[in-house]
């Protein structure tokens, strides 16, 4: 069971939290072109290793999360907050 | 048979208790402290099981979690357990067992008949039968009763299980699993060193292998160590000692899932039967041990054959001679204790040892106990019929001819010693092949876990005691505690080196029972070799050798080994499979803990709940919600009160409980923006004191739900969401705001709990709400269609919207959610007198399809606005998510199934949801559409629909299909029309 460090409520199961895809995606304007959107919504790098996560604390804070998971085994480098302009409602970021 | 298989003193047995229990019906006895083997031992009970495939007569062979054939199911009816091992089963009064895969008997059993047929159940039965062109559905329909008679280990109950279980959630900074000289040792050196220490043992009583060993341990007798061991464990405060648990799996995180047993003796006072412990550690020592492996040889399943280790168990723990005349073969020194332990207590010993040579101490051993030693020799076959009768021996280098037959009761086998690294290989640690040790060590595990003792290859109890505390003391000071440091010991212990067996050529590999759960043998390994499968991960798969409920652990390391001998490699270049999983069966009453039933699902309830149920609602459950679904009166069926409902809704007036939308309070400086940028239609033009019907799409441009937001001010919107998206929505508005539009100054409640909602619809809606709401005018021109306006009931403000699904001169009503029921009795009680009525789920579905509104059915992950004849909604002024890749080709293309309305070519027939739309006679294949909702409709005094057909109303409006039904038996010509059935102009609705 994967443990996910909240900044805001503390080092929690992963069963409170629910995965929201690749952090690394920018995603483009809404006007953007197609290729931009189809770029953003479909193509995946599915690395092993090291990779940037978004995931939320449903069941917690509800806030959304930037986690650093190693994909390979599962060591978490880094839990912080998606909003960086909420920061100053945690004590301090986990690293 | 009498019970003189139990010797007349000794043994962790007490005499004075008589445990009656039964075993395929036979009455026995049995002491406290036996285990249910032990004590069918000590009945002269040796055969109690018939095998897997070829139904063989299996005896007991271990005497712990390695035993692979004595699997029992315990206990009657609901209660009834498959598969327990009857070697780790406490007994206890009452106990009753039963024997698996025998019919009638075990003594007459018909399925026996598999062995004539053992040439068709061989390795890759399954694949050359099953797969290949031309196989497949034909030869399984074949098969399929013989195979279904003989399938699965054991039978599950099919009553619901009447026990109770129970979860566990908890942490501690050490978890150490198994209790022999290595897990004791490291518990008292965590605990001194003042970490809180969970230790766990799979048995009824702490001592692992100390418990039989009738040898010392740090100088002092084994007995009389662990007794003094056990004493102070029981006074340390830092430990928690959790007996009959086993740690079944090892998890991300060092997370540990461990099931315990009640104790049978306290069956009256505990009342869970299981608990799940699911244990967050910092740290994990595995100190499983090791378990023995069996030899292999011609016969070697035969009821009498058993573990060295297990035999010394029976002998030493349990007082328990299995046998009078024993033949122990070995291939190392860990028998001698046995085989000395059995001499001493008067039966007569052959010790056949496959080494030319072995140390001083063991000749002196062998020699003072009067102990029959022959040397370089190996058991080639056995022979007997329900019991093993003789044994063949011959040079155990496989060459030359069997040398002599001896007669005996008991063969005790030891095949070397593997460490119990189950739980580390679930973690992807890969054990090293030790050749000398002919042992898998345990790898260098990334995370905070360590092996000690025997489970780390260390043979001699001295070592192990010592590798427990030196480990303990580097996890303490890896926890910042201190402790004192030693060295650890070495792998191994034994004077003489292990030394394989051979075998010899002219064997019957039909005979040699490799995995003797799941009836492998030597043949099937070479015919899977032969056929190539030699890696272990597809021989596991073409055999299924060690995919029974033992997970092959007696089995794994013997395969490999002839697998090396038949490939010419060595084991360690061959390597071994990964273990899942859970290292012993978990009842799935333990995993489900309480949450079963609608502790699982909970139930969700209206803030109308009690109300409704008052004015005699049936309630229907609709995810975890609980909602209306129809008022009878007298004694109306569901369809006679949804009709009667959805008429006096349209003649006069109908309420109904829409308390379950979710509900969204989008509050702030950009909340016009952001709506503007998630719905495709615009709301930031929209004046304050207006509503509107929303639809948002997801980012590939396929809808995903849709509602009505209400401006409340400039800075202010309340949102509704379908009943089942709520939770969804929210998420992923939430997800919007933080990560993609953090400039966004826009704060979301959900607030769906906080507001009981109420629609009101019919041509007396307006009547009825005027006469109870207050500071408020109702009249069209005040309070136009899509208005929201304020009012008071009973001092009570609430928030009310112009909004109709049901195509009615309609509002919604929103309550603070405690003053809902009262304003639903006074709604209610006016209905009433203005002859309309309440109206339930079941009308509200009828009433929007009347009306052509798209609900859940048509909004089903995989529809885009064109289909379902909303394109015109999508403004062109502004962006918003999903707009780009909604106008990719496909989803554009004219032939796409699109919403069209249906309704029956003769008058009188029906048709349902889910029936196929296709041109009469071009039935076969996927068709053209398919239909999502139907319902009577008492407007118009016919069935009608709504579905997808290719093409849309431009390609079918006014044409005939068949709405196909073959599964339920029902095909009906429907006509294709438009899909608002009821006042297309809307001049009720603006009434
Ligand atoms: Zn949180």
């Amino acid at each position: 069971m994967l443990r996910i460090k909240c900044p805001f409520c503390g080092e929690r199961d992963h069963s409170e939290f629910s995965y929201g895809g690749d952090a690394n995606i920018t995603y483009p304007d809404l006007a953007a072109p197609m290729e931009a959107w189809i770029e953003a919504v479909y193509r995946r790098a599915n690395p092993k290793g090291p990779h940037r996560e978004r995931w939320q604390h449903i069941d917690g804070c509800r806030l959304w999360l930037i986690v650093e998971r190693d994909t390979l085994t599962h060591e978490i480098a880094s839990v912080t907050l998606a909003k960086a302009a909420l920061a100053p409602l945690v004590d301090g970021q986990s690293s | 048979m009498s019970t003189g298989f139990r010797l007349p003193q000794g043994g962790l047995i007490d005499r004075n208790s008589q445990y009656r229990f039964s075993f395929d019906g036979r009455a026995l006895t049995g002491h406290a402290g036996d285990s249910l083997a032990s004590a069918l031992l000590a009945n002269g009970i040796q055969f109690v099981a018939r095998s897997f495939k070829y139904h063989r007569p299996r005896g007991i062979m271990g005497a712990g979690l390695e035993e692979a054939n004595a699997l029992v199911t315990l206990g009657d009816g609901a209660r009834s357990l498959p598969n327990a091992v009857a070697s780790t089963e406490e007994l206890h009064d009452g106990l009753s067992a039963h024997a698996q895969h025998c019919w009638p008997s075990l003594n007459t059993d018909f399925g026996a008949v598999n062995q004539l047929f053992s040439s068709l159940l061989g390795a890759g039965f399954y694949y050359k039968t099953f797969m290949g062109p031309g196989r497949g559905p034909k030869s399984w329909l074949f098969y399929e009763h013989f195979i279904r008679r003989a399938a699965g280990l054991g039978k599950a109950s099919r009553e619901p299980d009447p026990d109770q279980y129970e979860t566990v959630n908890t942490f501690c900074d050490l978890l150490i699993i198994g209790s022999g000289p290595a897990g004791l040792e490291a518990a008292r050196i965590a605990a001194e060193a003042g970490l809180d220490v969970i230790l766990a043992e799979r048995d009824f009583e702490l001592g692992g292998a100390l418990l039989a060993d009738t040898g010392t341990i740090e100088r002092q007798p084994a007995a009389q160590w662990l007794a003094s061991q056990v004493d102070r464990l029981s006074k340390s405060v830092n430990i928690r000692v959790l007996k009959r648990t086993t740690a079944f799996g090892l998890y991300d995180g060092t997370v540990a899932g461990l099931v315990e047993r009640r104790d049978p003796a306290q069956a009256t006072t505990i009342p869970w039967r299981e608990r799940f412990w699911i244990v967050r550690a910092k740290r994990i020592i595995i100190a499983a041990g090791a378990m023995e492996r069996p030899l292999l040889f011609a016969g070697n399943d035969r009821p009498g054959v058993m573990l060295a280790s297990a035999v010394g168990s029976y002998l030493n723990r349990w007082a328990v001679a299995p046998g009078r005349r024993v033949v122990l073969a070995t291939t190392n020194d860990s028998a001698y204790a046995t085989a000395r332990d059995l001499a001493i207590a008067g039966l007569s010993v052959t010790l056949i040892d496959s080494r030319d040579r072995i140390s001083e101490p063991l000749h002196r051993l062998a020699n003072n106990t009067g102990i029959d030693l022959r040397l370089g020799q190996s058991v080639r076959a056995t022979l007997g019929s329900r019991h093993v009768r003789t044994v063949d021996i011959g040079p155990a280098n496989g060459q030359g001819a069997v040398g002599s037959r001896l007669a005996c009761d008991i063969v005790a086998v030891s095949g070397g010693w593997s460490p119990t690294q189950h739980l580390l290989s679930q973690r992807g640690v890969k054990p090293s092949w030790n050749e000398s040790l002919q042992a898998f060590l345990p790898g260098r595990a990334n995370e905070p876990i360590d092996c000690v003792g025997s489970a780390a290859g260390l043979w001699r109890s001295d070592d192990c005691a010592r590798s427990g505390r030196a480990i303990a003391a580097a996890a303490a000071a890896a926890l910042g505690r201190k402790a004192p440091v030693e060295d650890i010991p070495a792998p191994g212990g034994w004077e003489t080196p292990i030394r394989p067996v051979r075998l010899a050529s002219d064997l019957n590999l039909k005979k040699i029972f490799v995995d003797l759960q799941h009836d492998v043998t030597a043949a099937d390994i070479l015919l899977a070799n032969q056929e190539g499968y030699e890696a272990p991960e597809l021989l596991k798969r073409y055999t299924t050798l060690g995919m029974a409920a033992d997970q092959g652990r007696t089995s794994a390391v013997p395969a490999l080994a002839l697998l090396s001998e038949m490939a010419n490699r060595s084991v360690g270049e061959i390597g071994t499979t990964t273990f899942r999983p859970p290292f012993a069966p978990v009842s799935i009453g333990a995993l489900a803990g309480m949450e079963r039933d609608k502790h699982l699902l909970p139930i969700r309830r209206s803030p109308l709940h009690d109300v409704v149920a008052d004015s005699g609602a049936h309630m229907l459950e609709t995810g975890l919600w609980m909602r209306p679904w129809y008022y009878p009166q007298n004694a109306e069926t569901v369809d006679e009160a949804y009709l009667r409902e959805m008429r006096q809704t349209r003649d006069a007036v109908g309420i109904c409980d829409v308390s379950t939308l979710g509900k969204i309070a989008v509050q702030g400086p950009d909340a016009a923006e952001f709506l503007d940028r998630v719905y495709v239609n615009g709301f930031k033009a929209m004046k304050a004191g207006m509503a509107r019907y929303g639809v948002m799409l997801r980012e590939d441009g396929i809808v995903m739900d849709d509602g009505t937001s209400w401006r409340l001010s400039e800075t202010e919107y309340f949102m509704t969401t379908t009943t089942g998206n709520a939770a969804k929505v929210m998420a992923w508005l939430e997800d919007l705001l933080e990560t993609r539009w953090p400039e966004l100054r826009v704060s979301l409640t959900s607030v769906t709990d906080q507001w009981a909602g109420i629609s009101v619809a019919g041509p007396h809606a307006r009547n009825l709400l005027a006469a109870n709401i207050g500071e408020l005018d109702f009249a069209n021109e005040a309070f136009p269609f899509m208005a929201v306006r304020n009012g008071v009931f009973n001092g009570v403000p609430c928030r009310l919207a112009r909004i109709s699904f049901s195509g009615e001169l309609a509002y919604e009503v929103y309550i603070g959610a405690s003053h809902g029921p009262a304003l639903w009795r006074a709604l209610r009680n006016t209905a009433k007198e203005l002859g309309g009525c309440a109206y339930g789920l079941e009308a509200l579905g009828a009433l929007r399809i009347e009306k052509g509104h798209v609900g859940g059915p048509e909004l089903d992950g995989r529809t885009t606005l064109e289909d379902l004849g909303l394109g015109r909604m999508a403004s062109t002024k502004k962006s918003f998510i999903g707009d780009v890749l909604r106008q990719r080709p496909d989803l554009r293309r004219d032939d796409r199934a699109r919403l069209v309305g249906l309704v029956p070519v003769t008058k009188g027939e029906m048709f349902k949801g889910g029936a196929i739309l296709a041109e009469q006679g071009q039935e076969d294949g996927h068709g053209l559409g398919w239909v999502t909702s139907v319902t009577e409709s008492p407007s118009l005094g016919h069935w009608i629909g709504l579905g997808f057909i290719q093409g849309g109303l431009d390609k079918w409006q006014g044409k005939t299909v068949l709405a196909a039904d073959p599964i339920r038996g029902r095909s009906t010509l429907v006509k294709i029309v438009a899909p608002h059935f009821l006042d297309p102009e809307g001049t009720r609705l603006h009434a």
